[in-house]
């Protein structure tokens, strides 16, 4: 006698009702006891998640209205992960090192572009998603100014979105050595140079950006560093305050 | 998976027709079915009868000889000229001691032996509880409402720079030669304001003093705004300097990204092509 296949509702019970499941989702998690269409289950499927525990469990209705943040905000932070994760995959194929005669750095980018499988795609959006996040986090900054969303009891929120802005251009900025061409090498000419008019410190200052007195292989490896583990290091912490600050200081602001 | 909730169709025509949102005529057609099912079931629904509250109030005046105030659920002055709903001190003192069990009675079923004082509550006149100052806050559940936002707005952005990242290659010129000076020499495209002032400025004043000075100003924007008013209309100064600050630096990108040309002299885009790459 053959014996009936279990339902679903069967297997779904016995993977669910066991030690091991209850250990990954917390008591009360609707990944544990399933979802029903309830304020309860509403509530916790905002707190009993790590990804979304970052919203409150309600928030006011006109923050709803696309017309009001135009997901600015949220979009800025999209891009940095978006950022995160195409970098990381970069990093798989690159070394900073830039050589006399070898340009191991330079060569590394046209295997991307080239032969690297989905490489040159990942290497656009890495580029193109920079470029729009420095966009969005602008945009951003116009968006608050103009809904005097600084005002208090935020007033600080503002201050570390302006460094969160400082550090958006800055890793946009280390990035763009990387490919080790002459578009990289005489942007960053530029760049280095106005600050190193810095007063009273502008060759120090000059001296550690570069890793010595001029734009070389050690400037490379420099802002390699930067690019990828300092400046997002920084980013991360003050991106944590930021999003912390929002909840603490009542939410998004309201309406005009 | 939730259980399909039946709408009451009629009930929604009707809210539609009546220029009611879309949303909230949904929800207002959905209680309107469960509420049908619930009276087929024979269950008992609508406000509790007032009966039971005046009992209460009757009981109370029996025992002590207030008399003469309104009952709770009616407002306005009955025959003894006394304000709607409204006790005297004397009564109220009274029914506070009632209620804490100071005199031995029972009142308004509060024992006497009651430590529970929130059963107070009952003895708020009406009035006393109706008179709420501040708005209520509006607010909706997170899940589902933001996040669906969110992810549709994720979900927008992320195919826009595929499709981009597909089509647009990002420009890998040749190798680096610090010997070969290029004849355009350009910063990335939101440091071209920077570029731009050098051309004006000496390097440290647009290198340096400008941009410290905009930034400090940036962060100081919140403390020196004292305006504690959102409104536009109300805001004019601050938003004029802040466009004008805005289109400023917009303005002094543009033309060092598109304007300048060979010796970041100023060229047509149209004579020399852009000379600009992002």
């Amino acid at each position: 006698m053959a014996r009936k296949p279990p339902s679903f509702s069967d297997v779904k019970t016995n993977v669910q009702d066991n030690v091991i499941w209850k250990s990954i989702f917390r008591p009360g998690s609707i990944y544990r006891k399933g979802y029903r269409d309830t304020s309860r289950d509403r509530a916790l499927a905002a707190m009993n998640n790590v990804l979304y525990h970052l919203h409150p469990v309600k928030v006011k209705r006109h923050g709803l209205k696309l017309t009001y943040t135009y997901c600015l905000g949220g979009l800025s932070f999209f891009l940095f992960i978006l950022l995160t994760i195409t970098g990381i995959f970069l990093m798989f194929f690159y070394t900073p090192a830039a050589g006399a005669g070898t340009e191991i750095a330079y060569a590394n980018m046209r295997d991307i572009s080239a032969s690297i499988t989905f490489g040159n795609l990942v290497r656009n959006l890495h580029r193109w998603g920079a470029h729009a996040m420095v966009f969005t986090v602008f945009l951003h900054m116009a968006r608050v100014f103009y809904h005097g969303a600084y005002k208090p009891p935020r007033e600080f929120n503002w201050v570390v979105g302006v460094i969160l802005l400082l550090l958006t251009l800055l890793l946009s900025f280390t990035g763009y050595l990387l490919p080790w061409d002459q578009l990289a090498l005489w942007a960053v000419t530029v760049g280095t140079n106005m600050m190193g008019y810095t007063p009273v410190f502008g060759d120090q200052v000059q001296f550690v950006l570069l890793g010595g007195v001029s734009i070389g292989p050690n400037t490379l490896l420099r802002w390699y560093v930067l690019h990828v583990l300092f400046i997002p290091f920084v980013t991360v912490i003050f991106l944590a305050v930021h999003f912390w600050r929002i909840r603490k200081d009542g939410g998004i602001s309201g309406p005009l | 998976m939730a259980e399909e909730v039946q709408i009451d169709q009629e009930v929604y025509d009707r809210l539609i027709a009546a220029g009611t949102s879309e949303r909230i005529a949904r929800a207002k057609a959905k209680a309107a079915s469960v509420r049908k099912a619930k009276i087929a079931e024979g269950a008992n629904l609508g406000p509790r009868p007032a009966e039971q509250a005046t009992k209460a109030l009757e009981e109370f005046r029996s025992s002590h000889g207030g008399g003469g105030t309104a009952v709770a659920t009616k407002a306005g002055a009955d025959e003894a000229g006394n304000g709607g709903g409204r006790l005297t001190p004397e009564e109220r003192s009274a029914r506070v001691a009632a209620s804490l069990g100071g005199n031995g009675n029972t009142s308004i079923g509060v024992p006497t032996s009651s430590q529970h004082t929130h059963r107070l509550l009952a003895l708020v006149p009406p009035a006393g509880i109706q008179q709420v100052q501040s708005k209520q806050m509006d607010k909706v559940y997170t899940w589902p409402h933001l996040l669906l936002v969110e992810f549709v707005a994720l979900l927008a952005m992320g195919s826009l720079l595929l499709i981009v990242s597909f089509f647009l290659d990002a420009p890998l010129g040749s190798l680096a030669n610090p010997n070969q000076v290029p004849a355009i020499n350009k910063a990335p495209w939101y440091f071209m304001g920077l570029q731009e002032l050098l051309r004006y400025f000496h390097p440290m004043v647009a290198g340096v003093t400008l941009p410290g000075v905009a930034v400090v100003m940036l962060m100081a924007i919140p403390y020196l705004d004292k305006n504690p008013s959102a409104r536009p209309e109300n805001r004019k100064v601050a938003n004029m300097a802040f466009t004008f600050f805005l289109t400023f630096w917009t303005v002094l990108v543009i033309i060092g990204s598109f304007l300048r040309g060979a010796g970041y002299e100023w060229v047509w885009p149209w004579t020399q092509g852009l000379g600009f790459t992002l």
